[in-house]
């Protein structure tokens, strides 16, 4: 009975506390996202449209390969159907640049949708073999004389960047951040949504146990070319946003070591995890810069150093450490709240 | 028809170079089960030895047999500091792993050795064989290590205990050491045994594709499509596969789809085979128990 | 006031004013730029597929490491910083901002690669920050009324096979011509020249156009396509290492077709060594630069100085490499705009100076190659030699060809 009195003259119960704090965290998050092209320089700003730009196809990547287990060393394609996407209707079409943001998006989902068909026979490091030819074999389709009409070949497309609507104050740099900050909040939301949602514990469930999921009534064929449907949206989506902040596509700029960096990005980040996203994004943006500067000399060597040495003390990914670490402070926390 | 004939056979001396990495692919997978995609830069990087020792005064066949033991014991190291300590079995986090020695060896390569092309020599005489124009010396040769290779390492998984043993570990762990089987060593022998058959496929390589950091980068997907397409748990296969390739990449490229969509051959074979026959030519089907 | 303290202000005032004036109309900086240094900033693929074309930046630091050593330009040092873009255009823009937004560099030099300068020449001109010497012989860059902060260095792709197309038209008006060439944007440029230098006969003359991607292991079953076709000229644009393989195979298959290889592939170490000296016996090529290994250069003054340069300032650069003379020469013709910049270290008047360059003749140069440039010449050097390749060293024939004279 007297412990509930002290627990009574605290307003909240440190359970309801626990539960709000993410909410409030978000918020502040947000807040500070927001402001963050004012009080950084225009290149800076560039750099962190990047970030989210990234941070939108890993999420992408993560429900495909995280959330379902079917492991994608390809998913650059798919950022370089959308980047051409954005580009071509962009340059030959006159399309508003934010008209091609969701056409590559609609776009991606169909070609996701129809490459997961037959990738439902295959499993593992077979299904991580036939995505990454896909992946080697993006700039060679890309440079094809077939559709050079429409790609430019070899010589690619150059883009205009968009200037700030309703004669908004704003440089390019800042109103590209914020348009694709707004973006990136509304493909997380509904990618929570997803994912907390039926179809979310239905990937899971697929992913872990497959045939006892199938054996309960679950649809795996569906929902797992569902799943890469949807993941190549979110990556084409990523790849639109991405052509209009770079201004130019090339077939090269799309080759395997994109798809490779972004698998890196969602294992570094965290699998299975929405902030992971966010935290490989940063990883793939930032790290070969500052792998550069420590080592002219072999600064690869120094960026695969750091993913072996992520995979020694980080196995979950970033977002796996800092859910341990949160995990142990809280134990010990209410270790001290019951002992004192 | 002549020119039909020397793409077939064009693509047989390719489809050798294929062989040889699929066969350190197949053998990596028989010992841990896992798809290494730095194979072919452990390849590289240990034909960079034997170059350098060359380059240094050591007769060739030294040389060659010195790199062997090198990329034994490198394989063996990789295995103990690195495989053995990543708590993780998750096919990912190995997958990251490997990529990250990928990096780590080419960006390696290029700094010692820089990037210009260096000449490899060739161990077996120059001169046209039989007469003919096909085919070069090395060419020929390098197909005839390749099946060498491929007998030893058939006859040590069929006939020698360790080979067994070998299998049995990766299969099995758990059973494998009840029995008595030193499982931690099975692993590092297996990785050497991998490093070292991809140094032999380095240094058949070499001489036809001239050596760069980069040499291996095109050959990997390739070799990897012709391990699959053999069947990934057999060596046989691998080299079968690998000549496959080979061909159909040459005749194709050729032929029917133009150069321009050669990696496009690639991709529809892997998902092809991968569909219609997952195992493989000559692999054994994998049954799943519930 | 006192009247000697309104004399002392008086004369501080006027004292200041004689000192400003002249400061004024003497020294005009723009960023990057100042009394101790001038900010160099480029990007090269010190990684990647193109790696190999990485010494060629850090065979210009050393050059500029030794003109700091000598005292620098006009008592300036230099500041040089090169970043790695991996031959990837979407970091070469992310690159390319950062020096010219972060670093604020004066001008950006050599950068490498077509699609990499494609990708950042509207954002210089935007930005009107010079894109100086770009590393690349795409036509495009010579184009000073539309992209006026954009100048290239080297004889244009287009110009060169052009050559050969007027070449092939002379000496052999029936010949049946297979081209085998990179799938990329430079291979591309080269074939264009050589389909508008044949003109009509394009059609009729070219048998066979074969292609290949860099991450292909061997071309060997392009030479044997290209054999297969029945050509008997042989024009073949590809980038070292698949120039070794195909002139190796085309020997070994016992095709002997007239052979025309692009200037970029030949080096007489890193290239025809490899492939087979006796192998190479024939070839055709032009050249507007002094090769290191050429026995006719081994006591030439330029090459001998450019040797005691590399092994005091670039000792882990490779002696037989071409690219490193390559890199020695354009670092000269910057330093030479640069000082004829003098104090006046704008945008504006840097690309004014490289607009300027009249017979600027760095030693490592062919004899009768010079450099020359104006308000509406933005292509320095325009001048090639064709030469023949007899076994031992390039044969220089026939006289120096110069699109300057246009």
């Amino acid at each position: 009975m007297s412990a509930v009195a002290p627990a009574a003259a605290t307003p909240l119960s440190p359970v309801a506390s626990q539960r709000r704090l993410p909410w409030v965290g978000l918020a502040v998050l947000l807040i500070a996202a927001c402001a963050l092209p004012f009080l950084v320089s225009n290149y800076r700003t560039f750099q962190f449209t990047l970030v989210l730009v990234y941070a939108i196809a890993l999420l992408g990547l993560n429900i495909l390969t995280g959330y379902n287990g079917q492991i994608s060393l390809g998913h650059g394609a798919f950022y370089a159907i959308g980047a051409y996407v954005a580009a071509i209707l962009m340059d030959r079409f006159g399309v508003p640049y934010w008209a091609t943001v969701p056409i590559a998006g609609a776009l991606c989902l169909v070609v996701g949708f129809l490459f997961g068909l037959p990738a439902l026979r295959l499993e593992g490091h077979y299904l991580a073999l036939a995505t990454f030819a896909l992946g080697v074999t993006m700039p060679q389709l890309l440079k094809n004389k077939a559709v050079e009409h429409w790609t430019g070949g070899v010589q690619g497309i150059v883009i205009v960047k968009p200037d700030a609507p309703f004669g908004l104050k704003l440089s390019q740099d800042q109103w590209l951040y914020l348009f694709t900050l707004a973006i990136t909040v509304a493909m997380f939301v509904i990618g929570w949504n997803l994912i907390r949602g039926r179809v979310g514990r239905a990937l899971v469930a697929i992913r872990d146990h497959p045939i006892a999921a199938s054996a309960m009534g679950i649809d795996t064929a569906r929902y797992k070319s569902l799943a890469f449907g949807v993941s190549a949206m979110y990556t084409g989506i990523a790849g639109s946003l991405g052509a209009i902040a770079i201004q130019f596509v090339a077939p090269d700029s799309f080759g395997i070591g994109l798809s490779i960096g972004l698998l890196t990005g969602i294992v570094i980040g965290g699998l299975a995890s929405i902030p992971g996203a966010i935290f490989g994004a940063f990883f793939i943006q930032f790290i070969p810069n500052i792998a550069d500067q420590i080592s002219k000399a072999a600064p690869w060597a120094i960026y695969g150093i750091f993913l072996i040495g992520f995979m020694f003390l980080m196995p979950m990914g970033i977002n796996g450490a800092i859910r341990l670490g949160w995990a142990r402070l809280r134990h010990r926390i209410s270790a001290q709240r019951k002992g004192g | 028809m002549e020119a039909f004939l020397h793409q077939v056979l064009g693509g047989l001396a390719t489809g050798g170079i294929y062989a040889s990495v699929a066969l350190a692919l197949v053998m990596i997978h028989q010992a841990t089960h896992l798809l290494n995609f730095a194979q072919g830069e452990m390849a590289m990087f240990s034909t960079y030895i034997a170059w350098a020792l060359i380059n240094a005064g050591v007769p060739y066949w030294v040389a060659f047999f010195l790199t062997i033991g090198f990329a034994f014991v490198l394989g063996l190291a990789i295995q103990h500091f690195v495989m053995r300590n990543i708590r993780s079995t998750s096919v990912l986090q190995l997958v990251i792993v490997f990529i990250g020695l990928l990096v780590i060896f080419n960006s390696v390569a290029g700094w010692i050795f820089t990037y210009t092309i260096k000449v490899f020599p060739s161990p077996f005489p120059k001169g046209a064989v039989f007469g003919q124009k096909y085919l070069s010396p090395h060419e020929l040769g390098a197909i005839g290590v390749t099946l060498i290779v491929l007998t030893l390492l058939w006859a040590f998984f069929r006939f020698t205990s360790l080979g067994l043993a070998m299998r049995a570990a990766a299969q099995n762990p758990g059973s494998s050491r009840l029995v008595g089987i030193r499982v931690a060593w099975m692993l590092a022998l297996g990785w050497g045994l991998a490093a070292a058959i991809g140094a032999v496929a380095g240094m058949m390589v070499a001489p036809i594709v001239y050596l760069d950091p980069n040499m291996m980068a095109g050959v990997l997907l390739y070799a990897f499509a012709a391990a699959l397409i053999g069947g990934i748990d057999s060596p046989a296969g691998a080299v079968l596969g690998g000549f496959l390739v080979g061909v159909l990449e040459n005749v194709l490229g050729a032929y029917v789809v133009g150069n321009e969509l050669k990696l496009g051959v690639a991709l529809v074979l892997i998902v092809g085979v991968l569909l219609v026959k997952p195992s493989g030519l000559f692999g054994s089907v994998q049954v799943t128990r519930v | 006031m006192s009247v000697k303290n309104l004399l002392a202000c008086a004369s501080a005032a006027l004292a200041l004013a004689l000192a400003a004036a002249p400061a004024a109309a003497q020294k005009k900086y723009d960023p990057g730029a100042s009394d101790t240094e001038i900010k160099i900033g480029q990007t090269m693929p010190y990684s990647g597929p193109a790696s190999a074309y990485g010494t060629i930046g850090k065979a210009e630091a050393a050059y500029f490491k030794m003109i700091n050593e000598q005292g620098g330009i006009n008592g300036r040092k230099i500041n040089f910083i090169s970043l790695d873009d991996a031959y990837s255009p979407p970091k070469t823009v992310e690159m390319v901002r950062r020096l010219v937004e972060q670093d604020e560099v004066l001008l950006v030099f050599q950068t490498l690669g077509t699609p990499s300068n494609t990708a950042i020449q509207k954002y210089m001109n935007a930005k009107k920050v010079p894109q100086l010497f770009v590393a690349t012989g795409a036509t495009k860059w010579n184009d000073p009324a539309g992209n006026p902060w954009t100048m290239g260095w080297q004889p244009n792709y287009q110009t060169e096979t052009t050559i050969y197309a007027k070449h092939i038209l002379k000496e052999k008006p029936n010949a049946k011509i297979g081209v085998l060439y990179q799938n990329d944007d430079y291979g591309k440029d080269y074939l264009k020249g050589l389909k508008d230098g044949l003109g009509d006969k394009a059609k009729s003359m070219i048998v066979a156009e074969v292609s290949y991607e860099v991450s292909d292991p061997t071309v060997d079953s392009q030479v044997v396509q290209l054999q297969g076709s029945g050509a008997d000229v042989f024009v073949n644009i590809t980038t070292p290492k698949f120039a070794a393989q195909a002139i190796r195979k085309a020997f070994d298959i016992g095709w002997k077709p007239v052979h025309y290889l692009n200037n970029v592939s030949t080096q007489i170490g890193s290239v025809l060594t490899p492939a087979g000296l006796e192998k190479s016996v024939g070839l055709i090529s032009t050249a507007y630069i002094k090769d290191p290994l050429d026995s006719q250069w081994a006591n030439d003054p330029a090459i001998v100085e450019w040797t005691a340069f590399m092994k005091k300032y670039y000792p882990d650069g490779s002696l037989i490499d071409n690219s490193n003379v390559y890199g020695y020469t354009v670092a000269q013709t910057l330093v030479q705009v640069l000082k004829q910049c003098g104090d006046n270290l704008t945008r504006e008047n840097v690309m004014k100076q490289a607009a300027s360059l009249k017979d600027f003749t760095p030693n490592t140069l062919l004899p009768g190659v010079k450099i020359n440039t104006g308000p509406k010449d933005f292509a320095p050097i325009e001048s090639v030699q064709l030469m023949r390749f007899d076994g031992k060293s390039w044969v220089r024939f026939g006289n120096v060809i110069s699109a300057d004279a246009q």
